[in-house]
């Protein structure tokens, strides 16, 4: 299952629509919601936290969040 | 304040401009005060909007959504939810990044739903062509169906637009809300919550519902029925989301018409440089370097004031002894009142350096870079990314490091930093461990080039750490704290600092420091003096007992004084004390007149050496430090025939000093920051136990 946590750096993904009730109130509100467009910018030197550009917000989330996010991949 | 000025909320997301704008609105007319009975800081300015009228401005802390998930961000909603005259804001000022409008529209559209006048004032528009950004503005103010003004805070464009728009705003009076998430979610069941109160718009009763938060105004009855609402918490936080969903929803259908981004024309230099600072080998390089360029200057640069103003000091002090008669009031001037505001004002230029880096380094964006790499080891220690920062600055003052935390939203995480940070090495110690040092520490070479001493300076720095983490480790794993903790870190755009915002970010929290700090270390300097001073009988006749006995042995005037000086300490209140809790402090090795310079560097660390030196009856404004040295290494411990500083007393008290907290000024600040006793009792008797038991084990084993 892809996750925001699973996701190489620079990929992008979607977030799917499924994963809205694991999506913390607070990210949800800082533009992370399904559907959107969202990027792996760069991870941690020890691996966490994961540093995302969603929705025009760049924000480092903790791994632990990152995968309770589902995303449906692009396949290029 | 008079009755007549508007008073004015100001808000918005963290990284606005928030606080360049408060800054322009109101000058230097800023003061700090607090919430009643709410723990946390408020901070407001009177700001002149025309000829006759004047608004008051009071700065929120920064939010992405009145949905508080910290004691900062519940404040928000606290003040909105007001509904007395006095306190509840006229005009709410909402600032939104230009660049970032959709997420920060959130929250407009939250306060809008809450049917008070608004102003949205667009923050930095002066990045607009640059970013490729084009705004349809009378479209976007008929759309909102507000106040919207675009600005360039830093540059001062578009303030007297913001005030002119607070007037206007505030004369119309009249609001509307702009999502109505009622009948988009479930009719009836907001239909239902609408009935309770005529006095709350439904958007004020859902936000009581769904953040426990309700004003004094609401009835008992009507909380009862709120708190039925609450049984399904299932459906609750459903709707929540769909809140935000829908909210969304209706702002990208508002900027598809009045918000264009050319990308094309978007030039940008952010992920270059997060390469480069968050990079696994050049981000912690360049962190370390600009660490010892921070350390560094706290040291060199603060060095050159805090000599000056010492020797200030002093000279203020022997001024006012020399033009002032004789007798208690001006003892009480030139020992008691301006040594103790000298002792406040020495830490302002390392308050005002630790700050005027921590304010660039936020003001750039590059500490939320520095929060990233550092949070997955911070947080094996019950700490945050943001835990590094105190951690490092304590190592010059603990006082500006614990005003630090306040950046860490998860209490629990913040009170961990705040207790573990005295046992950082800080500078009031180097002065006690320099003595110690050179007084029981060969000064040779280890290995060929290695200087013991600097060894034993440098094993000490490292104790400090090392407990510190496992302190915090401990705390960790035993501190029963309720803190709803939820990380996320906003990696804001890089920026050029602007000197005013950091100027007056260095003014506050020196001005913080002095006033809050201050009152305390004065006053019990005051006390110190006092006892230091006063004595029974035997104090009194000191100059006749000193004069009798010491006649025939042919000593100098200055002998005499000097004899009279430590007669006088023996027998002085403090001199008292020292000698009553002798017994205690024994099996660490010391005596009674160590004792006296324990407590008197109770009030500050680095009074040890100068008590010391006033016992060992030297001069007490001799700074040769030799003299002091050969003094206290000529002291014989009459039981033993050595001497008093042997190599296990000094290691006893190396220890002692690492771990006890020997610091008013700290104790005052933690006092402040926690808003309560507990904790800085809880630190104090912690670690003079820890420091009493360390020092015990350090003392017996080596004698």
């Amino acid at each position: 299952m892809s996750t925001i946590a699973t996701l190489q750096k620079g990929e992008i993904g979607y977030i799917s629509e499924e994963s809205l009730d694991f999506i913390p109130l607070k990210l949800l509100e800082m533009g992370c919601l399904p559907g959107a467009e969202v990027q792996l910018v760069q991870i941690a030197p020890l691996k966490d936290p994961l540093y995302i550009c969603v929705n025009g917000s760049h924000l480092a989330i903790r791994k632990e969040t990152a995968s309770q996010i589902k995303i449906l991949k692009v396949s290029l | 304040m008079s009755k007549n000025d508007i008073k004015v909320a100001l808000i918005g997301n963290p990284n606005t401009g928030k606080t360049s704008l408060f800054n322009q609105l109101t000058g230097l007319n800023q003061k700090v005060g607090n919430y009643p009975g709410i723990t946390v800081d408020k901070k407001e300015g009177k700001s002149k909007l025309s000829e006759t009228q004047n608004a008051i401005i009071t700065d929120l802390p920064g939010t992405y959504s009145i949905n508080p998930t910290s004691i900062d961000e519940s404040i928000v909603l606290k003040t909105l939810l007001k509904k007395d005259i006095k306190e509840s804001p006229d005009v709410i000022l909402v600032v939104a990044d230009v660049e970032n409008l959709k997420r920060n529209l959130l929250l407009f559209s939250q306060i809008k739903d809450l049917e008070i006048p608004t102003v949205l004032a667009i923050n930095m528009v002066d990045q607009m062509s640059r970013k490729g950004i084009s705004i349809d503005l009378s479209l976007l103010k008929e759309e909102l169906n507000t106040e919207v003004v675009l600005i360039s805070a830093r540059k001062n464009e578009g303030i007297n637009d913001v005030k002119e728009a607070i007037i206007r705003c505030h004369v119309a009076a009249k609001a509307s809300p702009l999502c109505g998430i009622n009948h988009q979610i479930d009719p009836d069941y907001f239909d239902k919550l609408k009935e309770i109160s005529p006095n709350f718009s439904m958007y004020e009763l859902w936000l009581m519902v769904t953040q426990n938060n309700y004003p004094e105004e609401i009835s008992s009855e009507e909380k009862q029925k709120l708190l039925d609402f609450k049984k399904d918490i299932t459906k609750l936080k459903k709707y929540q989301h769909k809140e935000t969903i829908y909210r969304y929803q209706e702002i990208n259908k508002i900027l598809k018409k009045t918000y264009i981004v050319d990308k094309s024309k978007a030039k940008d230099l952010r992920s270059k440089l997060d390469r480069f600072f968050t990079h696994k080998v050049f981000g912690y390089v360049f962190f370390v370097i600009l660490l010892l360029v921070i350390f560094q200057s706290i040291f060199d640069w603060a060095s050159i004031p805090m000599d000056f103003i010492d020797a200030m000091f002093a000279e203020i002090a022997d001024f006012t002894k020399d033009n002032l008669p004789e007798g208690v009031l001006t003892d009480l001037l030139t020992e008691g009142i301006i040594p103790g505001i000298g002792g406040v004002i020495i830490f302002i230029p390392q308050i005002a350096i630790l700050f005027l880096f921590i304010a660039i380094l936020e003001e750039t964006g590059y500490m939320s870079r520095v929060v990233f790499l550092m949070d997955k080891i911070m947080r094996r220690f019950g700490m945050n990314g943001k835990s590094i920062i105190p951690l490092i600055s304590g190592t010059a003052c603990a006082i500006p490091a614990i005003m630090a935390t306040r950046t860490i939203s998860s209490w629990k995480e913040r009170l961990i930093t705040i207790l573990v940070t005295p046992f950082t090495t800080c500078s009031a110690r180097l002065p006690v461990y320099a003595i110690l040092i050179a007084l029981v520490i060969p000064d040779k070479k280890v290995f060929g080039f290695l200087n013991l001493q600097g060894l034993v300076l440098l094993a000490l720095y490292a104790l400090g750490f090392a407990s510190a983490v496992l302190a915090a480790y401990i705390l960790h794993k035993t501190l029963d704290v309720k803190s709803k903790s939820f990380f996320v870190v906003e990696m804001p755009n890089y920026k050029l600092p602007s000197i005013k915002n950091v100027f007056y970010e260095v003014v506050e929290k020196t001005k913080a420091f002095v006033f809050g700090a201050g009152k305390i270390i004065l006053a019990l300097s005051i006390v110190l003096w006092f006892l230091a001073s006063n004595g029974g009988e035997k104090y009194n006749n000191a100059e006749k007992y000193v004069t009798e006995n010491f006649v025939n042995q042919g000593l100098s005037d200055d002998e005499i004084q000097q004899k009279i000086a430590s007669v006088k300490l023996e027998n002085s209140y403090i001199g008292v004390l020292g000698k009553s809790i002798e017994p205690v402090i024994k099996p660490l090795g010391y005596d009674w007149k160590i004792g006296i310079a324990l407590i008197t560097s109770f009030a500050a660390r680095e009074v040890f050496v100068g008590t010391l030196a006033t016992i060992y009856s030297v001069e007490a404004d001799d700074e040769d430090t030799t003299t002091i040295k050969q003094k206290m290494s000529s002291e014989i411990n009459p039981e033993t025939g050595n001497k008093r500083f042997n190599f296990p007393v000094g290691m006893s008290l190396m220890v002692f000093y690492a771990f006890a907290m020997q610091c008013m000024a700290t104790l005052a600040i933690v006092k402040r920051e926690t808003k309560s006793w507990k904790w800085p009792l809880i630190q104090l008797f912690g670690l003079a136990l820890l420091a009493y038991v360390s020092s015990f084990i350090t003392y017996q084993i080596l004698s």
